[in-house]
């Protein structure tokens, strides 16, 4: 039963990626990814729910008792949520700042509840910790890529926002300042329009790939001709 | 007779051991959660304290008043004057114990997506010490330059024009939008946004002005 971690990781960073293969959580990726700073951000703090609630889940699992896993499984994460709320608002105040109002989003996240029901539920606490994380991650990656992009056709500049999180820095100026700015990248259409775009490069990708192996399948085989 | 070891759970037992369980798992996780809530309070009430005062800093030189604005709080009831349906605060800034300014809440109703709301100074001689929105959700890149983070005109941000304004130097009919017929310069693209703080200002100043005697006390 026991998965091997390093294929558990590399289901969540890109094979079965959260937002590209099973387009869960669209919500905040649509909402939150204006830019780097703020879908990154969501992104880890996300991971950090994922891991934490997949971890504490899987470790329960033999007492939740089936007929209320899944109310049970909400209550661990709602508490998970509420407890990074009030530490981040504590702790990491710039950073709440700016992320305050979508942490609460994470609740409704369906990808969470996903992954505790479809993994966290079945397998060891190491594992589903490590799912967790990774989904969490190849989330956040995902959310980085959509936020650059997006601010880059939005406003002509990359890592908007970055000296909310680290003092001292500043965002980098790529198009010249008159720049009119693309107001369409930075509404919903265009996180739509965006990601659309990212899977259908990702299933470009894979379907290249797996075309390629064919070619070579046949090409190792000239004798069958 | 069947061996009760193996005997199914009849739905009844099964219901009570579930609703238990239920209830031990909820009691468990209210108990981490209020455990974190209290661990944090201090620190919560602290940063939003500090929060309040770096904002109220930005429309009062910090420099202009010695006493502990914060402490010296009027607290309002639903005032729609000031737009607020449900109350709100004023914060009295003093020097040498005589009243230099106010710090108020404002809420523009009517932005393009909702309320704004505003945090602004007024001085004792009736002269704006400064505007900050600080709850908003006009669209991104084209009404939220009323908030100066968002203003790509850094040097001279948008609404920065009030600060020094007063009804002395700008009778109050003036407090509009140009394309209103006032005074207050907008950018094009997105007139509905400045317009709605503009007039919350105005709404705000005139407020100031009418409870002179109850505010500068």
């Amino acid at each position: 039963m026991s998965q091997n971690l390093t294929d558990v990781a590399w289901n969540g960073l890109w094979k079965q990626n959260a937002g590209l293969v099973q387009m869960l959580g669209m919500c905040p990726i649509l909402a939150v990814s204006t830019s780097i700073v703020n879908g990154v951000s969501l992104g880890l703090a996300t991971a950090l729910v994922m891991a934490a609630s997949n971890g504490v889940s899987s470790a329960l699992r033999n007492y939740i008792p089936y007929e209320i896993r899944i109310p049970v499984f909400i209550l661990i994460i709602a508490a998970l949520v509420t407890m990074l709320d009030l530490a981040m608002n504590a702790w990491m105040h710039p950073i709440y700042l700016v992320l305050g109002i979508y942490i609460p989003l994470i609740v409704t996240n369906c990808l969470v509840l996903a992954r505790v029901e479809a993994f966290a539920a079945k397998n060891g606490v190491l594992a589903s910790t490590v799912d967790g994380a990774a989904m969490g991650i190849g989330l956040a990656l995902l959310l980085g890529v959509l936020g650059g992009i997006r601010e880059f056709f939005g406003n002509g500049a990359l890592f908007n926002g970055i000296e909310l999180v680290i003092p001292g820095t500043h965002a980098i100026q790529i198009l010249s300042g008159d720049y009119p700015g693309f107001l369409f990248a930075i509404l919903p259409p265009g996180a739509f329009i965006t990601l659309a775009c990212l899977i259908a490069a990702k299933n470009w990708a894979q379907a290249r790939k797996s075309s390629s192996v064919r070619v070579e399948a046949l090409g190792c085989a000239p004798g069958a001709h | 007779m069947s061996d009760p070891l193996n005997k199914p759970p009849s739905l009844l037992g099964l219901s009570v051991s579930n609703a238990v369980m239920m209830t031990i798992f909820t009691l468990a996780f209210t108990a981490l959660m209020a455990g974190t809530y209290l661990a944090t309070k201090t620190t919560i009430a602290a940063s939003a304290e500090t929060e309040k005062l770096r904002l109220i800093n930005e429309v009062l030189d910090p420099a202009s008043y010695d006493n502990a604005l914060l402490q010296d709080a009027l607290q309002l009831g639903p005032t729609p004057e000031l737009g607020l349906d449900n109350g709100g605060h004023i914060w009295r800034a003093r020097k040498a114990g005589q009243p230099v300014a106010v710090v108020m809440e404002a809420v523009a109703p009517d932005g393009y997506a909702g309320k704004i709301s505003l945090v602004l100074a007024i001085a004792a001689d009736g002269k704006i010490g400064g505007v900050r929105v600080t709850e908003y959700r006009e669209t991104p890149g084209l009404g939220d330059y009323i908030d100066p983070k968002k203003d790509k005109n850094k040097t001279a941000p948008w609404i920065e024009q009030f600060r020094g304004k007063s009804p002395a130097s700008l009778p109050l009919e003036k407090w509009k939008v140009q394309k209103d017929g006032g005074d207050i310069t907008y950018r094009t693209g997105a007139t509905i946004s400045p317009r709605a703080v503009t007039n919350a200002v105005a709404r705000a100043v005139q407020y100031a002005q009418d409870k002179r005697e109850t505010l500068f006390r």
